[in-house]
């Protein structure tokens, strides 16, 4: 039994506790979700008076399918696809740092063009993943047009993601030594005509969307997390870059090609909803570079297998045959079975709504001893306790939309 | 007790239950109502907006421009009450699982269940994981799609397959007539989902 | 700034507590006694480790104990981001009881909830230690812990209902 504080009043709580909350008078209590529309399964339980939210409580797990329990008793290359349902939009960015913290623990490196092959959908996700946030965004600040722009463009880059590995969501396509899949002939053609399409298309949707007055009016001012609170606070990715903090992972621990490819972090300083709306945007930009710079570089390198020569060298010949012909990579027969030394590792890469941190530790068996996960939308769920009270219940969406919450990746 | 409402119409007055009946006897027997009313909910299916799961990305992208489900008769929609059909998107955890009975019961009847990806059939990549139902334990199902995820097209492949179901097994009308769906019936989950909540 | 950097300035402000350096790929650990963990905490905040990024707590059940590490890192000094840095302890999975380290990292709030779901490790004087994502019934088993082995549940089975 341990005792918890909450307002004034102190009580015992056991495990039964989520119910024994006493309502104090004058105060509403309001239950938000985890039904409602945006990217929901999530409830948040706020008290109001009058208009003005006194104290949001987030009551998440609603999506938690135990995968680090489950990781426990699988292969550590079964797991890349588990891992990837945290966030299936953003699929390559969510598993690059657990191949990246397995590569470390077997102390290789992935060979050049796999580094680049990886980067290359992990920007595309990226630009997958922020048109998703302004979708859900749309929808939650009433704003339909950006919910139907920004679907209708994201597919531009599902499309070229599918192009890349053969799947529209799932990729799984970073594997532990490398990429599963070399870039067919005619990909860099279609990568440039999106790139293209979509800085011309940008600039509408800052007419539309970020200038437009009836957002701005919605978004100015709310939620504004201060510089020195949000760094208390552990909040990552676009939330923490529009408070002006300069953090971004790609620059803190460059991994895969992020330190040979140039690009910029945005950084805002004003910390509110339209600050982390303006940050997701220009991140669009920046990725937009990165693929140019990533298709480039994959164009004039010759084609080799984009998998760790040490793992190529015991390929059986019809793999060979197979990667010539088609340019994948089958799966590896002896990645089934591949068995880690013992150690410890640790491995962080920048997803679209910002860091993810992997603790992998292997007692040399095949499958994993522990897989700690903490992603990017976990750590943000802490903002609705801290920032969303003082603005109005009309706020929490905007509050909820700006910070991109994604349920099943916070509740893994 | 029959009354004369004039100009050759009917009023029934006197016990509501038992004028309803008569009623719908009307309606649906002599009538011949049952196919209009079949054709009618085929093409007007509400999904509730109820994300269960990481399915929910492909759902929305459903009924984004590109693949434009509504075509087909099918818009998602926010209140349970103004609802008549519900898309399970892949895993139903335990905590969900209230969620979804929940909505499910304050549904206006006839109503509808969809069960997209694997996970919503038998557990998927989450086999074996202690916090996952399947749904099929928690509400009826009409029709399941596999894929994980399953692509838009394969979503509005469903909602084609369930407009097609209503109208030739008559679903909406059966329902309207017996006031219950036979094969739906027992479909009541064991234990009370919602146990965790109410302690 | 290498991890050897961090690793100096974290020694320079743990100095004068007794600990031990676990080593990892990519990150470092120090572990100190119980009783030092408030104390070791809040002096690597000061020398700029403002956030935690992970609090990881591992079952050895063979050794009979926990550990737990808060993996911390930093904001403001982009120097020191470039590493990261963890402090913890260790205690009996007889008696897993920890002071909350909420006062000295707001950030750890939600984690150290999640920890004590599913390890069931009491944060001592954590304001608000309640279960953040699991139901009452399956946070009694523990979950995480490794004498909860999951289920193999069997591959034929009752087939579902046809739609």
């Amino acid at each position: 039994m341990s005792v918890w504080v909450y307002g004034e009043q102190k009580s015992e709580l056991g495990l039964e506790g989520t119910i024994t909350r006493k309502l104090e008078e004058d105060l509403y209590e309001v239950f938000i979700g985890p039904q409602h529309p945006g990217s929901g399964h999530m409830r948040i339980i706020i008290r109001i008076d009058g208009d003005i939210i006194v104290e949001a409580d987030p009551d998440m797990g609603y999506v938690h399918r135990t995968m680090e329990k489950l990781s426990e008793g699988r292969e550590w290359i079964k797991n890349v696809p588990l891992f990837e349902r945290m966030a299936i939009h953003d699929a390559c960015n969510v598993t690059v740092s657990y191949v990246m913290a397995l590569e470390r623990i077997l102390g290789i490196e992935p060979p050049p063009r796999a580094k680049y092959l990886r980067t290359l959908l992990c920007e595309i996700n990226r630009i997958a993943a922020h048109l998703y946030g302004f979708g859900i965004f749309g929808v939650f600040i009433g704003h339909s047009t950006m919910y139907m722009w920004s679907f209708a463009d994201r597919e531009v880059m599902v499309e070229l993601a599918e192009k890349l590995t053969g799947a529209r969501l799932t990729h799984s396509y970073p594997i532990p030594g490398g990429a599963r899949r070399d870039m067919p002939q005619d990909f860099p053609q279609a990568a440039r005509k999106a790139v293209r399409y979509f800085r011309r298309r940008l600039d509408e949707y800052r007419k539309i969307f970020l200038d437009n007055p009836v957002t701005r009016k919605r978004l100015e001012g709310v939620g504004i997390i201060p510089k020195k609170i949000a760094a208390e606070l552990g909040v990552v990715g676009p939330v923490a870059r529009a408070s002006g903090i300069k953090y971004d992972a790609r620059l803190a621990e460059p991994y895969d090609a992020y330190d040979e490819v140039e690009f910029e972090v945005p950084v805002y300083e004003e910390g509110d909803a339209l600050a982390r709306a303006w940050v997701k945007f220009e991140e669009i930009k920046q990725s937009l570079r990165i693929i140019e710079q990533a298709v480039d570089w994959l164009e004039k390198h010759p084609r080799e297998a984009p998998i760790h020569e040490r793992f190529w060298a015991k390929a059986p010949p019809l793999w060979k045959k197979v990667f010539e012909a088609e340019g994948r990579v089958k799966l590896l027969p002896l990645m089934a079975n591949l068995k880690l030394p013992p150690g410890r590792a640790m491995a962080r890469s920048e997803t679209a709504r910002g860091e993810i941190v992997y603790y992998v530790e292997s007692d040399g068996k095949t499958t994993p001893y522990r897989v700690r996960i903490v992603s990017p939308s976990a750590r943000n769920a802490i903002v609705f306790k801290y920032i969303a009270p003082g603005y109005k219940v009309m706020d929490l969406p905007t509050i909820y939309g700006s910070i991109d919450y994604f349920p099943p990746e916070a509740d893994r | 007790m029959e009354g004369n409402g004039g100009n050759g119409g009917r009023v029934y007055v006197g016990n509501l239950d038992k004028s309803a009946k008569r009623a719908k006897q009307l309606v649906m027997g002599k009538l011949r109502m049952g196919k209009a009313v079949d054709w009618a909910t085929a093409f007007s299916l509400w999904p509730v907006h109820l994300t269960t799961s990481c399915c929910g990305c492909e759902f929305a992208a459903t009924w984004s421009p590109r693949f434009d489900a509504e075509q087909h008769g099918a818009l998602p929609w926010v209140g349970a009450r103004q609802t008549n059909m519900i898309l399970i998107e892949g895993t139903v955890t335990k905590k969900m699982a209230c969620a979804v009975r929940v909505t499910w019961e304050q549904m206006p009847s006839p109503k509808f269940a969809i069960a997209m990806g694997a996970c919503a059939i038998d557990g998927g990549i989450f086999y074996n994981s202690y916090n996952i139902v399947r749904p099929w334990e928690i509400i009826p199902v009409d029709v399941y799609i596999p894929g994980c995820p399953p692509r838009p097209e394969a979503v509005a492949r469903a909602i084609i397959e369930l407009q097609r179901k209503i109208r030739k097994q008559r679903v909406a009308s059966k329902w309207i007539e017996e006031g219950w769906r036979p094969d739906r019936e027992y479909v009541k989950p064991k234990e009370d989902p919602c146990s965790w909540w109410r302690g | 700034m290498s991890l050897d950097q961090a690793r100096r300035i974290a020694e320079e402000a743990l100095s004068g507590i007794e600990y031990r350096v676990d080593e990892g790929k990519g990150f470092i650990e120090f572990i100190v006694a119980k009783e030092n963990l408030v104390e070791a905490a809040s002096r690597l905040k000061k020398a700029g480790f403002d956030h935690v990024k992970s609090l990881t707590v591992v079952d050895y059940k063979a050794e009979d104990k926990f550990k737990i590490v808060y993996h911390a890192s930093s904001y403001l000094n982009e120097d020191l981001a470039k590493a990261i840095v963890g402090i913890g302890t260790e205690v009996p999975r007889s008696n897993p009881k920890v002071p909350t380290l909420v006062y000295v990292w707001r950030s750890v709030e939600f984690q150290e909830r999640e920890v004590f779901e599913f390890f069931g490790i009491e944060f001592e004087d954590h304001p608000d230690l309640r279960l953040l994502l699991l139901a009452p019934q399956i946070a009694e088993k523990k979950p995480l812990r490794k004498d909860f082995i999951v289920k193999e549940e069997p591959i034929i089975r009752t087939k579902p209902p046809t739609g």
